[in-house]
């Protein structure tokens, strides 16, 4: 805590005239502070008003009802909350999020990790592949929904043509219920690969090259190679990178606003997009304050299981 | 990899080209009039400007404010420093589900609807930024700091003489990351813009594929032409880009 103590630590510093220096210091101490607000203030004010606030405005509209320009019309205390609990579309919002969950993260985190290692090592050309493998982190969710959206078109489609050449019949990606979260997590997977890729080749990057050329030394195969001595090395960047996934998809928005708008039968309605629907198509923003909040709470505890088990699980170098 | 070169290719073909089924997969020539057709369709050139000047604004907002409160948490004394970092970082936690529908709110009651504020504004400060800038400020050697402050020179002056050029990598990568990120933003562009002279390219796309759903050459001639910069500026800022997401994952 050497800011706290910063009173002290001016008054310790060596100085040479000291009675002059002593009411000189309170002076440079208060051109100091205020040279530090001065600096902040620009990103506190702006903090302040666009995250404090409306956090804080959000705990006080989800115990209220609006009308739909957002004025309060009515106090109704924890019965946006009790409402929500007791409605099936939100516990079938919660389980489709995990569905995406289940279906995007691991599926990204290995596909990442496989290219990652294949390509982490100075070989000519590698520059390329690494290219081309980040090359999805530039691109957006409105874009790369578009692009797929016509991949995915059930009959000019380039995926059923390419289903048809292997004989199988065509797949309503998009619109059939047992599909549509499927096809969402396909493109969720090829649009986050950029991302993991990266920071998995960073984390491969980071270990000590001997430790590769001394596993070479010792005859040690592939398999065991990475499986016993570079993963566990690796877990650092595994685990932050499976926790920033599963955040990042359970924020997903767009891919579901262009692709499936939560449908069919609700089976991609995952719980930002009710949010979205209740605050800004039907404008109630109580309950879809009341509904963020419950999501905050869910993201919150894992970061905090981040933070815990980041310390203690995970092997560092 | 795939889809882009899917994207690329389909929207030099013509009209005829695409309707055929199966699709072929190289067009017989440059055709360059999917591009025309989907610029006289949508006002492509509008969009790709109102998502210049607002990833533009970002990014130089952020380099600004982030670059300033970097400079005091790691070269000023003052009380309340922890507190404030703390306030600070935590802010980073806050996602935006939560502050996303007062903000919208606060933007309605602005009148800032639909104005290139509404979109900016926002977004002008970013505890990733200040994180990003600070770790980098506070490894730059720390004698260049002490032998100024000795020639008497105050702290504006330091910052603009001595942080913001030795700090230009990392104010480089946080440039290319937030230009990126807010060049492909979509949730909070489609809130506060409704006309259309002020949607953003990745509405725009989005709106061509409603008008254009058959002829799908020309919604990929308008990908195309959306995603260009941003391909651009990844071969480009490849490094910095790299050098910002690593960084996220290392801080632990």
């Amino acid at each position: 805590m050497e800011t706290s103590q910063s009173a002290w630590g001016a008054k310790a510093r060596p100085q040479t005239a000291a009675g002059a220096a002593r009411s000189g210091g309170r002076a440079v101490r208060w051109k100091e502070e205020l040279a530090a607000y001065a600096f902040l203030a620009p990103s506190a004010l702006l903090f302040a008003a666009f995250v404090f606030y409306p956090m804080a405005q959000s705990m006080y509209l989800s115990l209220h009802v609006t009308d739909p320009q957002g004025r309060i019309a009515q106090f109704v205390g924890l019965d946006n909350f009790a409402s929500l609990f007791a409605s099936p579309l939100f516990y079938s919002g919660l389980r489709v999020t995990g569905q995406f969950i289940l279906y995007t993260v691991p599926t990204t985190i290995l596909i990442g990790l496989m290219l990652a290692m294949l390509t982490h090592r100075a070989l000519p050309g590698m520059r390329w592949f690494r290219f081309v493998f980040s090359l999805p982190v530039a691109i957006s969710v409105g874009t790369a929904a578009v692009i797929w959206l016509l991949l995915f078109h059930p009959s000019v489609g380039m995926l059923n043509y390419f289903l048809g050449e292997l004989g199988v019949a065509p797949i309503f990606w998009l619109s059939d219920p047992k599909w549509a979260m499927i096809s969402v997590s396909i493109l969720t997977v090829w649009m986050n690969l950029g991302f993991v890729y990266i920071v998995l080749l960073g984390g491969l990057n980071g270990i000590a090259d001997d430790i590769f050329d001394s596993l070479s030394v010792d005859g040690a195969g592939p398999l065991r190679k990475y499986g016993q001595v570079v993963l566990p090395l690796l877990s650092p960047s595994l685990f932050f990178i499976t926790i920033v996934s599963v955040i990042g998809s359970f924020q997903a928005f767009g891919q579901f606003h262009i692709l499936t708008k939560g449908g069919p039968m609700n089976q991609t309605n995952v719980i930002v997009y009710q949010i979205y629907q209740d605050a800004f198509v039907n404008f109630r923003f109580g309950t879809g304050s009341a509904q963020a909040l419950v999501l905050f709470a869910i993201l919150l505890v894992l970061t905090i299981v981040q933070f815990v088990f980041v310390e203690k699980k995970v092997h560092y170098q | 990899m795939y889809p882009l070169l899917f994207t690329f290719l389909a929207s030099f073909m013509t009209a005829e080209e695409a309707g055929r089924y199966p699709p072929p997969l190289f067009p017989e020539g440059l055709y360059l009039g999917n591009f025309r057709t989907a610029l006289e369709l949508a006002p492509i050139p509008r969009f790709l400007w109102n998502s210049f000047v607002m990833a533009g604004a970002v990014t130089l907002g952020q380099l600004v404010t982030c670059s300033m409160a970097a400079y005091a948490f790691a070269f000023v004394r003052f009380r309340g420093k922890a507190a404030l970092f703390a306030a600070f970082l935590s802010t980073m936690m806050i996602p935006w589900e939560v502050t996303i529908i007062p903000n919208y709110l606060t933007i309605k009651t602005l009148g800032w609807m639909d104005s290139y504020p509404g979109l900016i504004v926002p977004f002008l400060a970013s505890a990733f930024g200040v994180f990003l800038l600070r770790q980098f400020f506070l490894q730059l050697p720390k004698e260049l700091f002490e032998a100024a402050r000795i020639d008497g020179c105050g702290h504006a002056r330091a910052f603009f003489r001595l942080v913001l050029p030795l700090g230009r990598p990392a104010l480089a990568t946080l440039a290319v990351y937030t230009f990126l990120n807010q060049w492909n933003s979509y949730l909070w562009p489609l809130l506060v813009t409704n006309r259309e002279e002020m949607r953003t390219v990745q509405i725009g796309v989005t709106m061509l594929q409603w008008e254009e759903m058959m002829s799908w050459n020309l919604v990929l001639a308008g990908v195309s032409m959306v995603l260009l910069p941003s391909l651009l500026l990844l071969a480009f800022g490849l490094k910095q880009l790299v050098r910002g997401i690593t960084a996220g994952a290392v801080k632990g």
